[in-house]
């Protein structure tokens, strides 16, 4: 059975029959969602050994050289990366929560809710078509709504309102956009926009008043808006003002979610594949669009960075801090190079699991002694080994520390920018790293290391599976590492680099005419 | 229902309960209508769910919320609104183990044109999605109902007749 | 022209958001900004003197006469996901209204921007 469309599909039927679980039954209920998210990661495993290919839904494909009448979920190197991601970080979270979320009551509308995320990441991340990217990011967005707001605390529905407004504005942005694009190229397949777009001559175009000319205005003002839209969903620095305060005020599951999965898949990457594959990005042809998003890159940066170091708040810190490093994917993947894409990527997944781990850690502590302020706390590290060797790991990553894979993937971004000849970035993005490697020190020294307090003496370690969820991740950050040896870097991060620079690829394997059968559409990997 | 005591009647006057009477159920007729003609005439799962779950809230608004939970309480709404959905989820996935491996394939006979058992799963889709827009629309306008809040005051206030938050 | 229209109606929406003070006005300026990028969607399938996407078979050239039923299936579809941000909104509103004990924006501030 072909995995693809059973990605989106598990975590939807998941998300539907949760809510009719019986009420007493709660550990039924944590089973059920337990191996649904191992499903999940079997199924992303599948879908990284199948080769590349573009699964028309329904049946609905090409007919005689059109294009695919139906939607399209296309399978290449980028979405086999995302969806591996999604399904990990989901499987480590899911493993944290029952203990976590023991204290709200709706457990079942909290998975429920969880896994209707899940499945709108994974569509976002799966789909060839831009209004089906509008409509899964919808669902995993107004998903995130309302699991912000899960405690109905005063912050919590605060935070979620803004959210809400902001992230609505910027999916009517999203689908103006769209629309637009529609209105100009009758279609809104990705790859039949992408040779349109193409042939239409591309963001460049020709002068204002030839009909070319006004196609590339408008595809100006398209993009323009995707990239509010978009930008506002991976909280780049103008758009970045609801990060802050969602991600500390929700359960901490979800912000592990939000934060690390969140933003990126529906975010950076839709943001990317969005540029690169329909508007036809790169770093000869279109060079103002390429600084335009390497400076919001730097901005994310300098912003996040600099803003997190007078906070008091665990969380609110690691907020600011994703902001930071989202600005490190945006920077890598502006430069538009094979290697820059890369080492964007790559530190795309590294972010995903150590931010998820940090989140889970600063929710652990805040389980045990009930506070976020890092002020109030001191000395963990003699009562909470766990959480606290597994933040160390964490810190040490996020900071660039080797052999953590932290390291690797700035120094891969750094690198890049040197090669395009980006001097002043590259500095910019080593003052950030040391920046950063600063307040995490800051938080370790004064959360976990140190003199234990008189109020914390009581404090135990973490239940079990909590602790395996946090010791897993920082396994991970370890393992990724790897990532820097030829053979997996060309086999994940070679292949997902390729999606985004060899367009014309894209659309052929969307594009060619099927049979009977959607899966004839196969190409061997290479 | 048709206390005399003002202060204790809930809903609405008498007249708004009487034409209630009458019309209900017009209104639930007319939504099925839209929902089973979905695939020829404008409407469909969407539409048609949503007229009918307002000849529900036509019910709660003449003769109040007690009324309507005597019909559907908020358990079984909920209960029917994901069965609704699986409903939907079982019939785009039966295109995998029917229709030859492809989601969401249209795998029913299609049938003549214009006519009303044609169009293969779509009239199928167009009822369990109607069962899930009523259900959802009533639990909303219910639960948005129920939340009679005063300004800032505690979680006492909030009336308890939901059995689950 | 009635394009223009339409995103004049979008920066309203977005003018109030931005705008207003209370709660339930800023819910209500949003869902004029929706209203407007779905005008906008089921404008763009307009053919002047087009019949209805519904093919009977009575028309001559059904292709050709037929109003754009794809922006209709879209603009169905966001109405949908408008229906849903807005009834959450209006429940995150009355719970807040339930917390802070306003529903003015200016004053619910508990959190540092």
């Amino acid at each position: 059975m072909d995995p693809l469309p059973l990605l989106v599909a598990v975590p939807l039927l998941a998300g539907f029959v949760l809510p009719l679980a019986p009420k007493h039954r709660i550990r039924l209920t944590d089973f059920f969602a337990l191996v649904t998210s191992a499903a999940l990661v079997a199924l992303a495993i599948a879908a990284l050994r199948q080769p590349d290919c573009a699964y028309h839904v329904g049946g609905w494909g090409p007919r005689a050289g059109g294009p695919p009448l139906g939607i399209t979920l296309v399978l290449d190197g980028a979405s086999k990366l995302m969806v591996l991601i999604i399904a990990v970080v989901t499987f480590a979270v899911i493993l944290y929560s029952p203990s976590y979320m023991a204290r709200f009551t709706g457990k079942r509308k909290f998975y429920s809710l969880f896994f209707l995320m899940v499945a709108g990441m994974n569509g976002v991340v799966l789909t060839g078509d831009m209004f089906n990217l509008f409509v899964f990011l919808e669902i995993a967005s107004i998903a995130s709504y309302a699991l912000v707001a899960f405690g109905c605390e005063k912050q919590e529905l605060e935070a979620s309102f803004r959210y809400l407004v902001l992230g609505s504005i910027a999916s009517y942005m999203i689908l103006l956009g769209v629309g637009l694009l529609y209105a100009k190229m009758g279609t809104v397949n990705m790859a039949h926009l992408s040779s349109k777009i193409a042939a239409a001559g591309g963001l460049a175009g020709a002068g204002p008043v030839t009909e070319a000319g006004k196609a590339s205005a408008l595809l100006i003002f398209a993009t323009t808006l995707f990239i509010c839209g978009l930008g506002l969903k991976a909280a780049l620095v103008p758009f970045h003002a609801w990060l802050p305060d969602a991600h500390p005020s929700a359960p901490t599951p979800i912000s592990a979610m939000l934060s690390g999965l969140l933003i990126k898949a529906i975010g950076v990457y839709a943001l990317t594949r969005v540029l690169f594959t329909v508007i036809g990005m790169s770093d000869v042809g279109t060079p103002t669009l390429c600084n335009l998003i390497m400076v919001l890159g730097i901005l994310s940066m300098v912003g996040g960075g600099f803003l997190a170091i007078g906070q008091q708040d665990f969380k609110r810190l690691l907020a600011y801090s994703s902001i930071s490093q989202v600005g490190y994917v945006i920077l890598g993947i502006g430069l538009a190079t094979p290697l820059g894409i890369a080492a964007g990527l790559f530190h795309l997944l590294n972010h995903a699991i150590f931010k998820s781990l940090l989140f889970l850690n600063a929710g652990a502590v805040e389980y045990r002694t009930g506070t976020r302020r890092l002020d109030e706390m001191g000395g963990l590290n003699k009562r909470m080994p766990a959480t606290g060797a597994t933040s160390f790991v964490g810190s040490m990553s996020i900071a660039g520390v080797p052999p953590f894979n932290g390291f690797f993937s700035k120094l891969l971004i750094i690198l890049a920018c040197v090669a395009a000849g980006r001097y002043v970035f590259a500095s910019i993005a080593v003052v950030v790293s040391v920046i950063t490697l600063g307040y995490f020190l800051k938080v370790q020294k004064q959360a976990f290391f140190g003199a234990l307090k008189d109020k914390w003496q009581h404090v135990r370690e973490v239940p079990t599976m909590m602790a395996a969820s946090m010791i897993l991740l920082a396994l991970l950050c370890l393992a990724t590492s790897a990532l820097m040896f030829k053979g997996p870097r060309d086999f994940f991060l070679g292949h997902a680099q390729r999606s985004f620079t060899q367009r014309q690829r894209y659309v052929d394997r969307v594009m060619r005419p099927t049979t009977a059968d959607a899966r004839e559409s196969t190409e061997r990997m290479d | 229902m048709k206390k005399l005591a003002t202060e204790e009647r809930e809903g609405m006057s008498l007249i708004v309960g009487t034409v209630t009477h009458w019309v209900c159920a017009f209104i639930v007729l007319f939504g099925l209508y839209i929902v089973a003609y979905g695939h020829l005439t404008p409407g469909g799962g969407f539409a048609g769910g949503v007229i009918l779950a307002c000849g529900f809230i036509l019910l709660m608004l003449a003769f109040g919320r007690k009324r309507l939970a005597a019909i559907l309480p908020l358990s079984r709404a909920s209960a029917l609104d994901c069965i609704g959905a699986l409903a939907f989820w079982v019939l785009a996935t039966a295109g995998i183990l029917f229709g030859g491996g492809v989601f969401f394939r249209n795998f029913l006979p299609l049938g003549k044109r214009l006519r009303l058992w044609s169009a293969g799963i779509i009239p199928l889709c167009n009822v369990a999605i109607a069962l899930k827009v009523c259900a959802s629309l009533v639990l909303v306008l219910v639960a948005l109902s129920v939340l009679r809040v005063k300004a800032g005051g505690t979680d006492e206030d909030f009336i308890t007749d939901i059995e689950e938050k | 022209m009635v394009y223009l229209l339409c995103l004049i109606v979008f920066s309203i929406g977005i003018y109030g958001v931005l705008t207003q003070r209370n709660l339930i006005k800023i819910i209500l300026s949003l869902a004029v900004a929706e209203s407007a990028v779905n005008i906008f969607l089921v404008l763009l399938g307009y053919r002047t003197k087009g019949i209805a996407p519904i093919d009977d078979g009575t028309a001559a050239n059904f292709a050709g006469a037929a109003v754009d039923p794809l922006p209709q299936a879209m603009v169905l579809t966001a109405i949908v996901i408008g229906l849903g941000v807005l009834a959450l909104s209006m429940v995150i509103a009355i719970r807040l209204y339930h917390r802070y004990g306003t529903y003015d924006i200016t004053k619910i501030r508990k959190l540092r921007g």
